[in-house]
């Protein structure tokens, strides 16, 4: 089988559109609204996310035929904590300022339900290498939705984006007010209903049989 | 092999975790030299960003702008020159409090820690004064995990921390008198910064960190102005007298 067969390349691809962890699987809103009120920690999140998830769908689907099914669950918790805490020291080592900037969020990752439910769902039954790749797609698939919605929220609710102020003053002359909506989580849930709905408009394959 | 078996079960879950916990000590063990440099050395750097210097090398900069880190006794004395930098800021209290003793552009800088509770977890910060111990020089805030955009913007440097420059600390009375207000709410522009609006708690809590915070000091703070050293009381040898009266009449 080669490694860029056309099943794999499904793997890595579908999650980006019509298998996104966070807009079809919906998993992982709970750090989507937390994190999205700026595009940096976004960005961010979404990197150490799409490393972790591939490097712990590695590892799982490595062990996957000696894991005991009544304690895979805790298998794949503690492998992910394993992880992050380890990542996260390395950062506090080498990279100090990346970690301060991080904080909590870096923690946060133990608790992104995107990890579990991909180990759980693909790393169980696959190879490594396939693993790898769905881990990579996924972890892109949340960043980008990520993106999309601090990209919104950065700008509506505070004018700027990575920080730097791209709302013209004059507006804010002429009587423009920031959305302090935007900056609230609920706009994260707003933003993400509204994506959600457009995706499932456009493809009615996405939309449950009525009955 | 069967995977399912009780004692199968018992010890994988037995290995699993020893492994991983002999790995986790193993890489904290190996790291923790190399952190706790990173540590002080972002310590240095925020004292540092309180007196608003910037400089890329952290490590010399310190040692030129900070003459001593003293150690204060409850009464205001010095109980000891140095240790100070070694005191946590949450471990300041009543008994312990680090001053660091500064000199920018020839002039005294005293920089008090401050430590404090935010929304989600702790706040903390420095405040540089003047050698007046009245006026603020300079400030600098940071958080563990307030909300990106509202009351992480604590840490922003130009909306936030620059607006402290020049406000004053203290009143004659020696109470602390600067205050984080809501936003648009400055009645009293000397001693009054506007808060974050949709970060209200954070803001509130660093209102109530420079109050607490600070108020350990007063002791210290009281000593008048010209007692303390660089003015021009090294020539009026009743300054001490006249001082010790002042306070006296405010009492």
């Amino acid at each position: 089988m080669s490694l860029f067969s056309k099943q794999n390349m499904e793997a890595l691809k579908t999650p980006l559109g019509m298998n996104n962890p966070v807009t079809v699987q919906v998993l992982g809103i709970c750090s989507a609204l937390a994190v999205t009120a700026q595009l940096k920690p976004a960005i961010v999140m979404g990197l150490s996310v799409t490393i972790i998830v591939a490097m712990a769908n590695v590892i799982i689907s490595l062990l996957r035929n000696t894991i005991p099914n009544r304690i895979r669950i805790i298998v794949q918790l503690v492998v992910v904590a394993a992880l992050v805490t380890i990542v996260s020291e390395i950062l506090k080592a080498f990279a100090y300022d990346v970690s301060v900037e991080l904080s909590v969020y870096i923690g946060l990752i133990i608790t992104n339900c995107i990890l579990m439910g991909r180990l759980e769902a693909f790393a169980m039954a696959n190879g490594p290498w396939p693993s790898f790749l769905d881990g990579i797609g996924n972890g892109l698939g949340y960043a980008k939705i990520l993106v999309i919605v601090a990209f919104l929220r950065e700008l509506l609710g505070s004018g700027c984006l990575f920080g730097y102020q791209v709302i013209p003053q004059w507006c804010y002359e002429h009587g423009y007010i920031n959305n302090g909506l935007m900056l609230m989580p609920p706009a994260a849930l707003i933003i993400v209903g509204c994506i959600i709905w457009y995706q499932r408009a456009r493809h009615t394959e996405l939309q449950e049989e009525q009955n | 092999m069967n995977t399912n078996k009780n004692s199968y079960t018992f010890i994988y879950a037995s290995v699993m975790v020893i492994i991983v916990a002999f790995l986790l000590a193993f890489v904290s063990s190996v790291l923790k030299p190399i952190q706790q440099k990173n540590v002080e050395l972002d310590k240095k750097k925020q004292v540092l960003a309180a007196l608003n210097i910037f400089e890329k090398d952290a490590e010399a900069a310190y040692a030129t702008f900070v003459k001593a880190d003293q150690l204060l006794a409850a009464d205001g004395s010095v109980a000891a020159e140095n240790g100070g930098f070694a005191i946590e800021n949450s471990a300041v209290n009543a008994e312990k409090l680090p001053l660091y003793v500064c000199e920018v552009e020839g002039e005294t800088k005293y920089v008090l820690p401050l430590y404090g509770a935010g929304l989600w977890g702790p706040i903390w910060g420095y405040v540089a004064l003047n050698a007046d111990k009245e006026t603020i020089y300079g400030v600098y805030f940071s958080h563990a995990g307030e909300t990106p955009g509202l009351g992480a913007e604590i840490t922003n440097r130009d909306k936030f921390q620059v607006p402290f420059i020049g406000k004053k600390a203290l009143n004659a009375d020696n109470e602390v008198v600067i205050s984080v207000v809501k936003n648009g709410k400055v009645q009293n522009p000397e001693c009054e910064v506007d808060g974050i609006s949709g970060g209200t708690i954070t803001s509130q809590g660093v209102d109530a960190m420079l109050k607490s915070s600070i108020g350990l000091y007063k002791a210290f703070l009281a000593e008048s102005a010209c007692c303390a050293e660089g003015l021009e009381c090294s020539e009026n040898s009743e300054c001490t007298v006249e001082c010790a009266n002042e306070e006296v009449v405010n009492e």
